[in-house]
């Protein structure tokens, strides 16, 4: 049943996912222990899109809850659509319905909305569930999340309780702009994502951007990874990496080092904000670029 | 404990005994290295081993690390430990991180138990500058500070002596529950006035009056959570504030006490998050925990080097739009003075406000003119001298506006 690291790699980069060494093997004990993951890790080193290949890999539907302050559980969980209770408890009114009826009938399931969380646990094809900065979300919220993953199951006073169906597979990413509770950090395996290196940079500009040359990618790859070391406010992500590598492809860059000012002023891809601009200096693109093989 | 584990590993199907027997100790080196595990953790290792990863150890590892691991420090931590327990089959022990372990409460109760008890140590420690009372020179002492925290052991353990005295506590709480209580009333206020154009919350409106059958009798409108104030203090416990770090380590058990959000940190030579330690409610043990955690508390300072240290790697988690940031510090900085300017900068622009107290300012003849303070003063939105709890507490009209 279970498979091997490499062909889980190889499914993975199917999906044009280049995972590290280690994530495979939290991906596969995920499924085995039907334990929720948790990653962490900088802005823009793919977290997100774990998630996205971990549902392409396994053929299920990806659900996303963002996670932001003030999030409660009308908009994570369920509600009930008042407005169509209040249309039909009118349309039934003018055709004078009786009133026990109608209040069985108003709590039914079609008034009811589903949100990520209540949709996740209902299907039956275990779909992954992405919870997306839990770290955003309130401490209560968080609190509810953890019985929610432990149990799996729901309950709507007027429905009763919902089961799941299926265990959802759940992954949860992190930026640490709060201390997750230690209770939600045991729930969870724990994986933390760092950039990556030169040669998986690389690889993951092959894969997402067509028509790049390898040469080019690896040069990139060297060059952001140089950046990467600079003092920055905003260190580049992924994310970053692969738009600079899609507009020099534009350009119809071969080289970097063929034309330095082309090269200086698409930096701007990579940093993004004014100081960090006003503080990589042509020098200092020029010696990045001089390391750069 | 172990009892229960013994319990799981009968349980555990088709993995070999042994293998098992060892899992169980490796899961108790990780406990005594600050790792949390528990029981559910520990059986599902065994059912780990019970798989293909577990035939080698370059899957083995990672399989355990997502397993046992809860946060980053944990991370990084683990591949050492493995391969300490595993490679070399158990015998090279691994430092144990964090916990008070026999040596290190020692120095605690050593505090404790008064001057007597201290075996004399650090004869060359006579360039520091005189542990109690006498007039500080500021200049010397920072002189005599630039040869680094090592010396200055002894120095530390003067400083939170006077900890324990229940009177002095007392005091302290009551001025940090006053102050606790006074900056967040000012803030519910704050939020009130925002409410003028108060705005409907019709989605909740109609859910209250379905029972009148939808028409809108009660109106529910929308308010404004209310937040309290966030309050991080930054203490320097370098040798020339010496005189003053007890006073404001009370202040601060206080206030973690009082203040529904704060957290506080103590630098020197570097950065370390007391918090913890802190809310211990017993203030002993809170202090021995403190001193181990102070280890070099005395030295010389890094303001910049230290601040810059809480941008990195703190101020994400700790502060937010609602923070103030009290900084406790003379202002004498062994670092680049740019540096202190720079950090200064990026943290005024993270949090609402920077306080920014001087006990020296008291001081006959003190001005701010170390080059660091002068690059930090305009980012600080309060600049005012404390080295007692009454100039403390006449403070509170200020800090209140914050």
């Amino acid at each position: 049943m279970t498979v091997s690291r490499e062909l889980f790699m190889q499914r993975l980069a199917a999906v044009d996912y280049v995972a590290d060494r280690e994530l495979p093997i939290a991906l596969q004990l995920m499924e085995m222990l039907g334990r929720p993951l948790l990653l962490e890790g900088e802005a823009g080193v793919g977290k997100t899109e774990v998630a996205k290949a971990l549902a392409a890999v396994h053929g299920a539907a990806l659900i996303r809850l963002q996670c932001y302050e003030g999030l409660d559980q009308s908009t994570a969980l369920y509600e009930w659509n008042y407005q169509r209770q209040l249309l039909a408890i009118r349309a039934r009114e003018v055709a004078g319905a009786d009133p026990d009826v109608v209040e069985r009938d108003i709590f039914a399931e079609r008034f009811l909305l589903e949100r990520p969380l209540l949709a996740a646990i209902r299907r039956s094809d275990r779909p992954v569930l992405l919870i997306d900065e839990v770290d955003r979300a309130d401490e209560e919220f968080e609190a509810f999340l953890l019985e929610l993953l432990s149990d799996f199951q729901v309950s709507i006073p007027e429905l009763g309780t919902i089961k799941a169906q299926s265990i959802p597979r759940v992954v949860l990413t992190s930026n640490s702009t709060r201390d997750l509770s230690d209770a939600l950090r045991r729930r969870c395996l724990y994986h933390y994502l760092d950039y990556p290196d030169v040669e998986r940079e690389t690889r993951i500009i092959l894969a997402r951007v067509p028509g790049i040359a390898t040469a080019l990618a690896m040069q990139i790859a060297r060059m952001v990874e140089g950046v990467r070391q600079e003092e920055l406010r905003k260190v580049p992500g992924v994310a970053e990496t692969l738009d600079w590598a899609a507009a020099l492809v534009g350009l119809d860059v071969k080289n970097l080092h063929d034309d330095p000012e082309t090269i200086y002023d698409t930096l701007r891809c990579l940093l993004k904000t004014q100081e960090d601009r006003s503080r990589f200096s042509r020098e200092v693109a020029t010696r990045l670029l001089g390391k750069v093989a | 404990m172990m009892a229960a584990q013994a319990h799981i590993l009968c349980d555990a199907p088709d993995a070999s005994r042994q293998m098992l027997t060892r899992l169980a100790a490796f899961t108790c080196t990780l406990r005594d290295n600050g790792f949390a595990i528990g029981l559910k953790e520990s059986e599902d290792a065994a059912r780990v081993l019970a798989l293909d990863l577990a035939r080698r150890p370059s899957t083995l590892r990672p399989a355990l690390r997502a397993l046992f691991c809860a946060q980053r420090s944990d991370w990084l931590k683990f591949d050492e430990v493995f391969n300490a327990f595993w490679r070399a089959r158990g015998r090279a022990r691994v430092v144990h991180i964090g916990l008070p372990a026999k040596p290190a409460t020692s120095a605690a109760q050593r505090q404790l138990a008064g001057p007597e008890l201290e075996p004399e140590q650090g004869s060359g420690v006579a360039d520091q500058m005189p542990r109690e009372g006498g007039a500080v020179a500021p200049e010397s002492a920072t002189r005599g500070r630039m040869q680094g925290a090592s010396r200055a052991k002894r120095l530390a353990e003067t400083d939170f002596r006077k900890l324990a005295d229940a009177e002095a506590v007392a005091e302290a709480h009551v001025l940090a529950a006053r102050l606790a209580r006074a900056m967040r009333t000012r803030l519910s206020r704050r939020d009130r006035a925002r409410l003028k154009g108060r705005r409907v919350d019709l989605r909740r409106t109609i859910r209250r009056n379905i029972c009148h059958g939808g028409v809108p009798i009660e109106l529910v409108s929308r308010k404004r959570k209310r937040r309290p104030l966030r309050l991080v203090i930054l203490l320097d416990a370098s040798g020339s504030m010496s005189l003053y770090t007890s006073l404001f380590i009370r202040f601060i058990h206080g206030v973690l006490d009082h203040f529904r959000e704060a957290e506080a940190f103590l630098f020197h030579t570097r950065l370390v998050h007391i918090s913890a330690a802190m809310r211990e409610r017993d203030v002993t043990r809170a202090l021995e925990r403190l001193t181990l955690l102070g280890e070099g508390v005395g030295g010389g300072t890094r303001i910049g080097e230290s601040l810059a240290t809480f941008n990195r790697w703190h101020a994400r988690s700790v502060i937010h739009s609602r923070t103030c940031v009290m900084l406790v510090s003379d202002g004498y900085d062994t670092s680049a003075p740019d540096l202190l300017g720079a950090e200064m900068k990026r943290l005024a622009r993270r949090c609402r406000r920077i306080v920014w107290l001087n006990p020296m300012m008291g001081w006959q003849g003190y001005e701010p003119s170390a080059r660091g303070m002068q690059a930090a003063l305009p980012h600080v939105a309060l600049f005012a001298p404390a080295h007692n709890l009454e100039s403390l507490a006449a403070l509170e009209p200020y800090l209140t506006r914050l």
